[in-house]
């Protein structure tokens, strides 16, 4: 059952506190773009295009998109452990209303605030090089969306094990991290190690960085099918919507 | 579906923490629109017994039934029937006041215009309205505690859970949401269940049952549980003591003693036992004093110890605590 209520009233505290917060906006969008203009230039000089399929930098950008995604998500879905620790999850769980409705209205939040900080990155695409027509636009912000959803969703299932503030580092660095240097974000898969290159199959955020390369840089050098891309990251995200809405139900 | 006039029902509830038994076949009837009060020491069950009642934890065994509804089985209908003030505060302290009852009433499903409605009223009643678009991290203990009893409120629940609402407040604040307490019943419509280590506060309860251990050791009215120690001390000067003991003793059946000058009448009822003791001693009383005897009495009695031995540990909890609810994320 999902109230939608409920669903909208979720949706709109984090917006509310995210907005309210200047600071935790600029720090989120600093990060990336550190990324892409310090890494990117250095590695650009280190990197032959023929490794790449195109210039370091275009190469790099729908995976800084992907970061962005990634840290976004996660954070705004791990607000649910500060809800744990503040007390303000118990409001929400002794309120008549269905486990699943939370856990949606978490899960649209974080996807709503990911895709916005993304496409705020995509505004700089032209400034190394990369000039999208509307159509790329129009496909970059679906896959945006529908990866941001999958991560949020991630993050949900993530926070369920997890009681308190200690736990945020451990998340950064045994999870948030691995998955960003196994997201093929920084270098093509198929130059990693095979043990490697298994791992990162096993990330959503692997097919949606490559969804993104599809769109933007065409000519670059790909991973996978675009329509593979695409089934795997709408399967994980409907599979984590109900895992999470599972370990939610049960942890608590 | 259990229906009749208790409005919040336990059957034998038990539940278990890995080896540890913190609520031990507890049974407890309250009678709608009263305050009833839950008593004990710390680590007694008293929350856990909240957290069953409202369907945030299972019980090992037994049923609870709120509203005639089953705590388990029915746990839907339960929410919707209960509003609760947690131990430790549950509000957003980056949102104002308004927009923390705002997100409950959505969250309740109330009708815009109602809500609006609903929530300047209970911001008057609970004298909060004039801060209403603060951040609730400006708040002091005692805003915050009343603010959480206004949220409570909101969606009219037949019972409103408080776990020691007063707790690490200083007495004037206490003093204040105390005040609007009392008044719940009356007011709000509502069946107030309310824990405390006060004994001052629990004096007021309709009901009240002391609980050690998990388990029930006494369960009553306030007079009745203080007269369970034994009734009231009437403390007397006369003229002459000696006289006036030795006229006492032949006339009132009770234990008269004398002692540091004065004379001590126990277990009595003081305010029949005073008239009696002016008329037979007339001229001669100096003076009269009544001591009646305090919920602290009863528990002592009941357990060897006070509600409040204070151990270290409990100082600690309690320090942690407030020390929390001040500085709760700034
Ligand atoms: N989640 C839990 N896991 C294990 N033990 C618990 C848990 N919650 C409570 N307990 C234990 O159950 C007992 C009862 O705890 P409870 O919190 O109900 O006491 P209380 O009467 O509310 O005490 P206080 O006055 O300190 O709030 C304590 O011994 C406590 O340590
Ligand atoms: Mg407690």
């Amino acid at each position: 059952m999902i109230e939608l209520k409920v669903v909208y009233v979720i949706v709109m505290r984090e917006l509310i506190k995210f907005f309210r917060e200047k600071s935790k906006l600029v720090s989120t969008m600093a990060r990336p773009l550190i990324w892409l203009f310090f890494v990117g230039m250095g590695m650009s000089r280190l990197v032959p295009q023929d490794i790449t399929g195109t210039d370091y930098m275009r190469f790099l950008f729908p995976g800084i998109i992907g970061m962005t995604i990634l840290f976004s998500a996660i954070f705004s879905s791990i607000s649910i452990i500060w809800d744990k620790e503040f007390g303000f999850l118990k409001e929400i769980l002794v309120a008549p209303v269905s486990r699943f409705s939370i856990v949606l209205g978490k899960a649209l939040s974080g996807t709503l605030l990911s895709s916005l900080q993304a496409m705020l990155i995509m505004i700089v695409s032209p400034l190394i090089g990369i000039y999208p027509e509307m159509g790329q636009i129009a496909g970059s912000v679906l896959v945006i969306i529908v990866l941001s959803f999958c991560i949020s969703a991630l993050g949900i299932i993530i926070a369920s094990f997890y009681e308190s503030l200690e736990s945020f580092s451990m998340i950064m660095n045994f999870i948030v991290m691995p998955m960003f240097f196994l997201s093929g974000a920084m270098y093509p898969l198929k130059k990693l190690p095979l043990v490697l290159k298994y791992a990162a199959t096993l990330n959503p955020l692997t097919y949606g960085i490559d969804g993104l390369r599809h769109i933007l840089i065409p000519h670059g050098m790909l991973d996978f099918p675009f329509y593979l891309d695409i089934f795997v990251l709408l399967s994980t995200s409907a599979v984590f919507l109900f895992l999470s809405t599972y370990v939610f139900e049960r942890g608590k | 579906m259990y229906r009749m006039a208790s409005i919040i029902k336990t059957e034998s509830l038990v539940k278990d923490f890995d080896g540890l038994r913190a609520v031990d076949n507890l049974n407890l009837e309250v009678e709608e629109r009263t305050i009833f009060g839950f008593l004990g020491p710390n680590g007694a069950g008293k929350t856990t017994t909240i957290n069953i009642l409202c369907t945030l934890l299972r019980p090992t065994s037994g049923r609870a039934f709120i509203n005639g509804y089953d705590c388990v089985k029915d746990a839907h209908r339960v929410r919707s029937s209960i509003g609760i003030v947690f131990q430790d505060t549950t509000l957003d302290k980056d949102l104002t006041a308004y927009e923390n009852l705002l997100f409950h009433a959505y969250l309740y499903g109330l009708k815009r215009e109602e809500s609006k409605k609903r929530i300047e009223e209970l911001l008057q009643f609970m004298d909060l309205y004039d801060r209403k678009d603060e951040p609730v991290k400006r708040f002091s203990g005692g805003m915050k505690r009343r603010l959480e009893v206004a949220r409570g409120l909101m969606h009219y629940p037949k019972v409103l859970f408080l776990d020691e609402p007063t707790l690490g407040l200083d007495p004037q604040s206490r003093a204040g949401l105390w005040e609007h307490i009392v008044r719940l019943p009356e007011s709000h419509n509502v069946t107030v269940f309310m824990t405390t280590h006060y004994m001052d506060e629990a004096e007021v309860c309709n009901r009240m049952a002391i609980i050690d251990h998990g388990r029930i050791i006494a369960e009553g009215t306030p007079e009745e549980l203080k007269r369970m120690v034994g009734g009231d001390v009437v403390y007397l000067r006369a003229k002459d003591n000696k006289m006036a003991k030795e006229i006492l003793k032949e006339r009132i059946i009770a234990d008269i003693e004398e002692r540091n000058g004065e004379i001590f009448v126990h277990g009595v009822k003081g305010d029949v036992c005073i008239p009696e003791i002016i008329r037979i001693l007339g001229e001669q009383v100096l003076s009269v004093r009544l001591q009646r005897p305090t919920l602290n009495d009863v528990f002592l009695k009941l357990t060897g110890r006070q509600i409040r031995e204070g151990s270290p540990e409990d100082e600690f909890k309690e320090s942690i605590r407030s020390y929390r609810r001040r500085f709760d994320r700034t």
